[in-house]
């Protein structure tokens, strides 16, 4: 069995979707963040069989949580201080997400007006569609 | 300040005055001829569309403003690279209102979004046509006395017509209406649309030949079936005569049906028809000028 270490302040999400980790790693950018990151894949998991988890230490305002929510809003976020949990953190579905991801429509206006942002809009709760807000594209999460 | 993207920017009652309006410009159009005197409408089209833009400019005029604008990208600044949103602040200086087609998705809120006079989405590709869905609407509450209680059948391209989609989107807001949807199964509605409708609980069918349900139809909504949405030839061939709008099939509807079509007709309907009194698309096409008339008058706060 492998064994990552604890961290002394930062976040660990726990309950990825196993296989998950590496594009929620790139999607909160902590490839260009200056910190430690562990990136634990195909962890044994009571509730789900198989699970990710990504340990990263850093300043804990560093994390960009609506992101995460927009992700996948059942992760466990867990903050660490002192080598301790200190908070759990609930995850919500943002009401908007802005140039986390891009419009792939080819008809968009985003397609050819490069400063524009991409924003995509919750456009539907209960079932997590979110639409670019200017074409109405829906964002296909898989 | 306001701006009309898509049709449903406007509730239902909102609807109900812009109509109300648009049928009192019908009644007294003097009345009207002078009230945007010294206002100025820009016609910013990126793309080709004789009909829409004539339609915006003579509403335009019929109110006594003024027109300016460009009818393609190539003869506006867009040729030299200039964006949307620049386009619109220098746009903004020059007008008061601003009617905007393009062919990508989304432009005119874009324009929207950094404009300092009302933009009114005059088409934007494959997404929105507001102004037409408004039309069609008008054309059914003028002719018929009311926008609920009624079956209408849609027949032809459901697949890909903006339109349809679009004036579907905005009739399931009134009470009681029957969708029948009138296709091959090539360009059957989307399952989006047909989900939705089961969700809100509005009944819908689906057939394909017109003349199993035209008695029953008191609105036929004809669009154009167009030979490359087909994946092969036979298919076509088979298809295309179903949609056809002729004497015989006109004889199995209802003595007050109405028959609406978008434009331009191709085929899709019989010139036979077009002395039919039931016939109503180029009345459609009068009652497009009175609403962009009303819109007008809205989005100024001219009335």
């Amino acid at each position: 069995m492998l064994n990552v270490g604890k961290i002394e302040e930062g976040f660990v999400l726990d309950h990825i979707e196993a296989g998950k980790s590496l594009e929620i790693y790139h999607l909160l950018q902590l490839d260009k963040l200056d910190c430690t990151v562990a990136i634990i894949k195909n962890a044994r998991s009571d509730k789900q069989g198989r699970k990710d988890i990504l340990k990263v230490e850093c300043d804990i305002d560093m994390l960009n949580l609506d992101v995460l929510g927009f992700i996948d809003h059942k992760i466990t976020v867990n903050v660490i201080k002192d080598g301790e949990i200190v908070d759990k953190l609930n995850l919500k579905l943002p009401a908007e997400i802005k140039n986390v991801v891009k419009c792939k429509n080819p008809r968009c206006i985003t397609s050819i007006e490069q400063e524009l942002p991409h924003i995509f809009v919750l456009a539907d709760k209960e079932k997590e569609i979110y639409r670019c807000k200017y074409c109405e594209e829906k964002y296909n999460r898989k | 300040m306001r701006h009309l993207m898509s049709p449903l920017d406007f509730s239902t009652e909102e609807l109900d005055k812009l109509f109300d309006l648009a049928n009192d410009i019908e009644q007294n159009p003097s009345k009207y001829a002078h009230i945007c005197d010294g206002k100025k409408l820009a016609t910013c089209f990126y793309e080709p569309s004789t009909r829409t833009r004539l339609s915006f400019e003579s509403a335009m005029l019929n109110l006594g403003g003024s027109v300016i604008g460009f009818s393609d990208a190539g003869s506006s600044s867009a040729a030299k690279g200039e964006s949307v949103s620049d386009t619109i602040r220098v746009i903004s200086c020059f007008a008061d209102i601003c009617a905007m087609r393009h062919p990508k998705e989304g432009a005119p809120m874009v324009a929207a979004e950094k404009s300092n006079i009302p933009v009114i989405n005059a088409g934007d590709g494959g997404h929105q046509h507001p102004t037409q869905t408004l039309t069609d609407l008008l054309t059914i509450r003028s002719l018929k006395g009311r926008l609920d209680n009624f079956t209408i059948g849609l027949c032809g391209d459901l697949k890909f017509g903006r339109t349809v989609h679009s004036l579907i989107g905005a009739l399931e807001r009134y009470d009681n209406i029957h969708f029948i949807f009138i296709s091959p199964n090539e360009l059957r509605v989307p399952d989006y649309i047909t989900d939705t409708l089961t969700e809100k609980g509005i009944s819908f069918e689906e057939c394909i030949r017109l003349e199993d349900v035209m008695g029953r139809l008191d609105l036929l909504y004809m669009t154009r079936v167009q030979k490359e949405r087909f994946f092969n030839e036979e298919d076509y061939v088979r298809l295309k005569d179903f949609y056809i709008l002729d004497k015989p099939k006109m004889a199995l509807a209802k003595e007050d049906m109405l028959v609406l079509h978008p434009l331009p007709r191709v085929n899709e309907i019989s010139v036979e028809v077009d002395d039919d009194p039931r016939a109503a698309y180029f009345k459609q096409v009068q009652y497009g000028v009175y609403v962009r008339m009303a819109l007008i008058l809205t989005l100024l706060e001219l009335v």
